[in-house]
């Protein structure tokens, strides 16, 4: 049924484990959710994605139980939670929906404090978790604390949602495609900063998305879902991307799978390509000679300290100006650690279609190119899962 | 809006649409005083320079109409508190999961119930519960529980689904959700209810001379009677004040008690 079945996380024990889950809404005949077993170890950024009615939603509210199972069990920190008092288990877990469904009546504060006040935290404490939380999403309590939602744009409202759903430091955290409304600029910054906010705090994420882009960068595993929550492949990002399970998973991927595998790259790992150097001493006629024995029709322009300064070809050569005014400015830089995706993003902002890359101390090590990006692209295939 | 319900044909503005432009709560606050104190202005014009013959002198005899001003604001003022009390509870409960058949039968049966006229209502209430005060204290609150009832309703579905979705996604018993969440965002649509009801209670009341339930409508009727247009009047024009009077009550209501944050 499920060839992925020996891909376990080596992380640590599950922290969240489904066991052959069903759920048949009623007045449906055909399940949302069929016969479905998931492990979700202990800190990890588990994604779920699939395309939309699979079942994505339906799984990850079966978890707190906003929906019941028809069958099978859930297993949370090692008790089953299919029996007991549903809410208490909520207020152990945070839960993010797309919508946000910040109190519109309740400042930003009394949002977050939703679930400390149930639990009854005394006030000094949940005040203090306020401050905390906002601190942790990037916005200033002393503007945001007493603002009501309606004053909130939508990036910041999905914020104030990611941290009441954080309030009293749930371990789990359930997150309904959230990110899924906002725009694409601001999208990427909460994806970031999120991230980032995991590397500390470590909890277990159970990440809804329909979008591969999105599980591809926030997942330590992801699994594809098929039609009612069947995984297609659970593995982790590089895996799937390299060696999809099947024709489904290679469709999800879309024809941009390959250009995904940029993410997983960096500028280390390909061959940099070596213009002609020249320095502001070189002998202008000798340069142009070099330039034309040259495969590149440009040179790089180094300063003393072999910082890359322009790129300069032979009309900017044949210029009396000075070289590194007629030529054109370096402005951009890779370093080997940047993903090739920052390579690609970096070169198309220069009209170039190359970059400098440095090391750390700013030192010129060679060029990439657009087509030794692509060359790259191209010697690897499909057929790379060998 | 809420100035002319004065005669008993005008009972049937019951079924008008009760839902308020909630952004005119604002406008109501100056306007309807304004009115009432034109209003009041040709009252008093009215009093003083019109020709009282013996009959309408007698209609119009001051300690009588204070009872019935009186008696006008009592009988509004109970049978509002009834419906509030019959149709708030009634509206949370056919809202509450697992109830949703229920609801539309209900709303469909009153719409009914509001087809029968007010005059036919209370004479039939008066057949079931004989004369008096309390009988037409129930058949205002009947009368007047569709517009409480519908915008209970209404304010508690309107609530946006994701707020109490996150609402029990972070463990809000169903009791916590419905006291903190549903109800207090419900609060603007149900109060614009409960002031229409005010006004049609206010109205109704005309008729509780019908079955000895006194009111300024005895004064009306004597009017009408005796063809004394000027006790009509009186007698019509109080009863307007007061049901302005009390819209403005409800308005400062509804803005006090609106939750900030609201748009
Ligand atoms: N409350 C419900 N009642 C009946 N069917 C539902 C309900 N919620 C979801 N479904 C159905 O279950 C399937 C899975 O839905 P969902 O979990 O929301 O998918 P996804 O989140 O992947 O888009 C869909 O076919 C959807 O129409
Ligand atoms: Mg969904």
């Amino acid at each position: 049924m499920n060839p992925q079945e020996t891909a376990v996380s080596e992380i640590s024990e599950p922290c969240i484990k489904l066991e052959n889950v069903n759920k048949t809404y009623s007045g449906v005949s055909a399940p949302a959710v069929k016969d479905l077993s998931l492990e979700v170890a202990q800190g990890e950024i588990m994604v779920l994605v699939g395309p939309s009615g699979c079942g994505k939603s339906t799984t990850l509210r079966l978890i707190n139980r906003m929906i019941e199972p028809t069958s099978g069990r859930i297993i949370y920190e090692g008790e089953d939670v299919t029996k007991g008092d549903p809410n208490e288990l909520r207020r152990r877990m945070g839960y993010v929906i797309q919508q946000v469904g910040l109190f519109p009546h309740r400042t930003i504060a009394e949002n977050i404090a939703t679930v400390p006040k149930l639990l009854k935290w005394p006030k000094a404490k949940v005040n203090a978790r306020v401050d905390e939380l906002l601190e942790m999403v990037s916005m200033d309590p002393s503007i945001y604390r007493d603002r009501y939602p309606k004053e909130l744009s939508g990036g910041q409202a999905q914020r104030v949602g990611v941290a009441r759903a954080l309030g009293a430091d749930p371990d789990v955290l359930l997150m309904d495609e959230p990110f899924g409304a906002i725009d694409p600029i601001t999208r990427d910054r909460l994806q970031n900063e999120f991230l980032r906010l995991q590397e500390e705090l470590k909890k277990t994420i159970v990440f809804v998305t329909h979008d591969i882009d999105e599980a591809v960068k926030m997942g330590d595993r992801i699994a594809i879902l098929r039609d009612q929550s069947e995984i297609a492949q659970l593995d982790k990002p590089e895996v799937i991307l390299t060696d999809p399970a099947d024709s489904f998973v290679e469709n999800f991927l879309g024809s941009g799978a390959i250009l995904k595998t940029l993410t997983l790259r960096r500028v280390r790992d390909i061959e940099l390509s070596q213009p002609v150097i020249i320095k502001r001493s070189t002998n202008r006629s000798d340069a142009i000679l070099a330039l034309h024995d040259s495969y590149f029709p440009y040179a790089v322009l180094l300063d003393d300290h072999d910082h890359p300064i322009a790129w300069v070809d032979e009309r900017a050569l044949n210029r009396s100006d000075s070289l590194d005014r007629s030529g054109a400015s370096i402005t951009v830089q890779l370093q080997p650690e940047d993903t090739l995706q920052d390579a690609l993003s970096g070169m198309l902002q220069t009209a170039a279609g190359m970059s400098a890359v440095v090391n750390g101390r700013g030192q010129y090590l060679g060029t990439c190119t657009i087509e030794s990006l692509a060359s790259m692209l191209i010697a690897q295939p499909n057929g790379a899962s060998a | 809006m809420s100035t002319a319900v004065v005669t008993p044909q005008q009972g049937s503005a019951a079924s008008l649409p009760s839902r308020r432009n909630l952004k005119m709560t604002q406008l109501d606050l100056i306007v309807t005083p304004i009115f009432f104190v034109l209003l009041a202005l040709l009252l008093a014009v009215v009093w003083v320079y019109s020709d009282f013959d013996r009959t309408t002198t007698s209609i119009l005899e001051p300690s009588r109409l204070w009872t019935q001003f009186k008696q006008q604001i009592y009988l509004a003022l109970w049978s509002t508190a009834l419906v509030i009390v019959l149709a708030i509870p009634l509206g949370i409960l056919v809202t509450r999961e697992g109830a949703p058949r229920l609801k539309n039968n209900l709303v469909s049966l009153l719409g009914l119930g509001q087809a029968i006229p007010a005059y036919g209502l209370i004479v039939l209430f008066f057949v079931a519960f004989g004369q008096g005060s309390f009988t037409v204290i129930l058949a205002l609150a009947t009368f007047a529980l569709l517009p409480v009832l519908r915008n209970t309703i209404v304010g508690l579905e309107q609530v946006d689904q994701s707020v109490i979705e996150a609402g029990k996604g972070m463990g809000l018993t169903s009791v916590q959700r419905l006291r903190k969440i549903e109800l207090p965002l419900a609060v603007p649509v149900i109060m614009a209810g409960i002031r229409t009801a005010t006004v049609i209670n206010v109205g109704m009341a005309t008729l509780a001379y019908l079955i000895g339930g006194g009111g300024l409508g005895e004064t009306i009727a004597a009017g009408l009677k005796n063809g004394r247009p000027t006790a009509i009047f009186v007698g019509a024009v109080l009863v307007a004040l007061i049901a302005l009077a009390l819209d403005f009550l409800g308005g400062l209501a509804q803005r006090y008690l609106k939750p900030k944050g609201l748009a």
